[in-house]
């Protein structure tokens, strides 16, 4: 190896300290943008916060003049279309618009069986032809403690069990959401038990205010909201208001419901909406209204107590949570 | 290997450390926190809480297991990023849950333990933010200090078993940390006993056995 002295290194060899020290801060200024535009990616693909899907982009913002009856507006529907609890495709709320782009609701059939004089299977197409639909303003209280106002698109259950004539013997109605793995990606994981099944009783089932879904804001019924059917029940916590449904079934026993089935002590069959009965891990005494900055009181039976106390006159709610 | 310059790369941590508060800040400025905003910095907040924890206790096991000793000093700055990335989450909850009652937020506390781990690991880390300065290093002496700062293995614990505590059924997260956690400390317990085995001496420089831990 040669080592040049000073004297031997040409003046015009030597890199000048001012090139040195650019190239020198063009590489660190290289690193620090690269770095932070990768942690950026990170953030953004890891804690997505609810993009606008370009199914709900294309629709245009309703007008306004959705209210429930005591006044209280729907929310928008970009917020009811891109905050979901539908854990057949993510188990994050934001994620699920996303996840459910495209999923196929054509041809989709229904299974009514049981206890009933008429059994059949539906064609969705004819099932939603039993009964006109009309827009049903609602509020729906989640479980988690967070609540929207829901101008659904619907006709009431009660329409099509009367359709099929129970039999004397039933008692309760057994509902279950589509098993897909396919087009449900998240069936995939052992999340929950698939598929999902939710229960009611008869007299549940068969009240004006319990619907079946087929739209929301005048439109159909976007898939991240259960598309193409699923039930609402507005008194009850919106877990019970099973989506995709596939099959309904009449029964002489309260079935199994996946909530309850999972974590019997923090989920009821009943799970009616009950400011005084806590979750075990949190209260269920307020909620905060989606678009809304405070908290607000959550109200019995999620303010339809008027039209559905009578349903658990004598009834323990504490013990039939 | 040459030493990096340790300036240059605690300025790169700062930035990268900081591109969730400012991507946050720019969210928020621009409505796109999605339909539920508050729950979504609230989760946020907490969740960098603990990754910067979590990236605050691997500096010691990629320290030694690499043989690169400067990497410690990165490590203070990330458990500030996880103690103000935990003040916000707290100052989250404490105001847009809990609208600043003193009251409403006791009783939380105590009455749901998912809260109260929350808390405790929060409080845990207040005196480690305090005493991170040099001169307090120097006014409790290292001894001192490094058993005051294995708090932060306890902190740790809190906030993961609080996070694991108010998921519903997708527990999938919270047991990563966990198990993130258990091989930190984990290491730590093998170090103890076979430095041999999770030690590797940096290249041409003594291994200096009495470093912080």
């Amino acid at each position: 190896m040669i080592i040049k002295k000073p004297d031997d290194v040409k003046s015009s060899e030597i890199t000048d300290e001012k090139l040195y020290l650019n190239r020198r801060n063009f590489i660190r200024g290289a690193v620090l943008a690269g770095t932070t535009a990768a942690t950026t990616l990170l953030y953004r693909t890891l804690n997505a916060s609810g993009k606008k899907t370009a199914e709900t982009a294309a629709v245009r913002k309703p007008v306004t003049g959705y209210h429930t009856p005591e006044g209280e507006p729907a929310n928008d529907l970009e917020d009811i279309a891109n905050y979901n609890n539908f854990y057949e495709f993510s188990t994050s709320k934001q994620a699920v618009a996303v996840r459910a782009t495209g999923f196929v609701t054509r041809p989709w059939s229904v299974e009514i069986a049981g206890l009933v004089h008429k059994p059949k299977v539906f064609d969705l197409d004819d099932l939603v032809k039993l009964a006109p639909v009309e827009d049903r303003i609602y509020r729906l209280r989640c479980v988690e403690g967070w609540s929207m106002v829901i101008p659904w698109l619907g006709f009431p259950l009660r329409r099509l069990l009367r359709e099929v004539e129970p039999t004397g013997e039933a008692r309760y109605v057994h509902f279950v959401t589509l098993l897909d793995p396919k087009r449900m990606p998240n069936q995939k994981t052992g999340v929950l038990p698939w598929p999902y099944v939710e229960g009611l009783r008869l007299d549940e089932a068969m009240h004006p205010l319990t619907i079946l879904a087929t739209g929301l804001y005048g439109k159909m019924l976007p898939p991240q909201n259960g598309a193409p059917l699923r039930l609402v029940v507005p008194w009850k916590y919106g877990f019970k208001s099973i989506k995709s449904i596939v099959r309904i079934a009449l029964t002489a026993d309260e079935p199994k419901t996946t909530w309850s089935d999972y974590a019997p002590d923090e989920y009821g069959f009943y799970s009616n909406v009950n400011p005084e009965v806590d979750h075990p891990r949190w209260s269920q005494a307020r909620e905060r209204r989606i678009g809304e900055f405070g908290m607000r009181a959550t109200l019995m039976f999620n303010g339809y107590g008027d039209q559905v106390a009578q349903l658990y006159s004598g009834m323990d709610l504490k013990k039939y949570f | 290997m040459a030493l990096p310059d340790i300036k240059f790369v605690k300025l790169v941590v700062f930035m990268n450390a900081s591109v969730p508060i400012a991507l946050l800040a720019r969210d928020a400025y621009f409505h796109e926190l999605g339909a539920n905003p508050l729950e979504f910095v609230t989760h946020t907040t907490g969740t960098l809480a603990l990754i910067f924890l979590m990236l605050a206790l691997a500096v010691t096991p990629m320290r030694k297991a690499t043989g690169q000793p400067w990497l410690i000093k990165l490590r203070r700055m990330l458990g500030l990023f996880a103690f103000f990335y935990g003040s916000l989450h707290l100052f989250a909850f404490v105001w847009f849950d809990k609208s600043f009652s003193i009251r409403a937020i006791i009783d939380d506390t105590l009455k749901r333990p998912f809260i109260l781990l929350g808390m405790l690991g929060f409080v845990l880390m207040v005196p480690l933010a305090i005493t991170s300065t040099n001169k307090m290093v120097k006014r409790l002496g290292g001894e001192r200090w490094n058993r005051l700062h294995r708090a932060v293995y306890f902190a740790a614990a809190a906030g993961v078993l609080h996070y694991y505590l108010l998921v519903k059924a997708d527990t999938r997260i919270p047991i990563a940390f966990g198990v993130v956690l258990a091989v930190l400390l984990g290491y730590r317990a093998l170090n103890k006993y076979f430095p041999s085995i999770t030690e590797r001496t940096p290249a041409r420089r003594p291994v200096v056995r009495s470093q912080p831990n």
